[in-house]
């Protein structure tokens, strides 16, 4: 049971953002056509769910994965801090993406990659409704 | 190849302490999972197991079997039972939800082997809805 085998350690959090789906590539009724209601000009909002996905060898000393503490601690600072309560579209990493959900979900394993003081980031998850969700994988 | 789940949910209670450290350490560590009088959660194991549907009956695995064998080998050991004190397996290994679901994983691999046909292929534990751990075999 305390061997180094591999297993993986999740966490959910929830980030209350807006977002307006359009680029300036596309002209204003390409932008309808291809973002639909996701395109009106004054933006919208979800509750997005946020799933961070840790992997590693388990410690023969604590039984764990990656201390959950330090796991708060970096998704706190460089995602929470960043983007709950905040339009994405203002956000300088958006400035030229488009904040889709497949789009947020990339930024987010990007900022979390090395930030985590032990195993690796595997997968991040984002739930944008309860309907849909979008998931980025580590390569490799 | 398709990927089927089977979720049961137990109660059980657990804490985490290292006897080779000093209380200080444990409690530095742990914080309040330190408690030797432990505290307990809700958990849900969600068992997935992957294979090709029979091409007789349709399905990759009889999910009441599954519910069985799950309720035999998991849920009968760790129900309404203290981890750390009641589980073998935790008697040296820290009652985490990364050693839980390794150690869902070993009770439940042989059965599904032994049965034929699906391969068991991750093991998910939630210990509450916000919080899981998962182990997909191998090293």
């Amino acid at each position: 049971m305390s061997d180094a085998r591999r297993a993986y350690f999740g966490r959910r959090y929830i980030i209350s953002a807006s977002h307006r789906l359009h680029t300036d590539a596309l002209t204003a009724e390409q932008n309808r056509a291809a973002y639909g209601k996701c395109n009106n000009s004054h933006g919208h909002g979800h509750n997005y769910a946020v799933e961070v996905l840790v992997g590693g060898p388990v410690s023969a000393e604590t039984g764990m994965v990656v201390d959950l503490v330090a796991v708060d601690k970096a998704v706190q600072e460089r995602v929470l801090d960043r983007f709950d309560h905040a339009n994405l579209n203002l956000d300088p990493l958006f400035a030229e993406r488009v904040p889709t959900t497949e789009n947020f979900c990339r930024t987010i394993f990007g900022l979390l990659q090395n930030a985590l003081p032990s195993g690796e980031l595997e997968q991040v998850r984002v739930e944008e409704t309860e309907n849909n969700f979008f998931e980025c994988v580590r390569e490799g | 190849m398709i990927y089927l789940t089977r979720r049961a949910t137990f109660s059980a209670s657990h804490y985490y302490w290292n006897e080779a450290w000093s209380r200080e350490k444990n409690e530095q560590v742990f914080g309040r999972c330190a408690n030797k009088n432990g505290h307990g959660h809700n958990y849900t194991v969600e068992v997935t197991v992957a294979g090709e549907p029979d091409p007789v009956t349709g399905f990759v695995v009889d999910l009441k079997w599954l519910k069985d064998v799950m309720e035999r080998e998991v849920l009968a050991a760790w129900d309404h039972r203290h981890l750390n004190l009641d589980a073998p397996e935790f008697k040296h290994a820290m009652p985490t939800t990364e050693n839980i679901a390794i150690a869902a994983w070993k009770r439940l691999e042989p059965a599904v082997t032994a049965a034929g046909g699906a391969r068991l292929n991750r093991i998910r534990v939630y210990e509450t809805p916000e919080i899981f751990a998962e182990y997909r075999g191998g090293q």
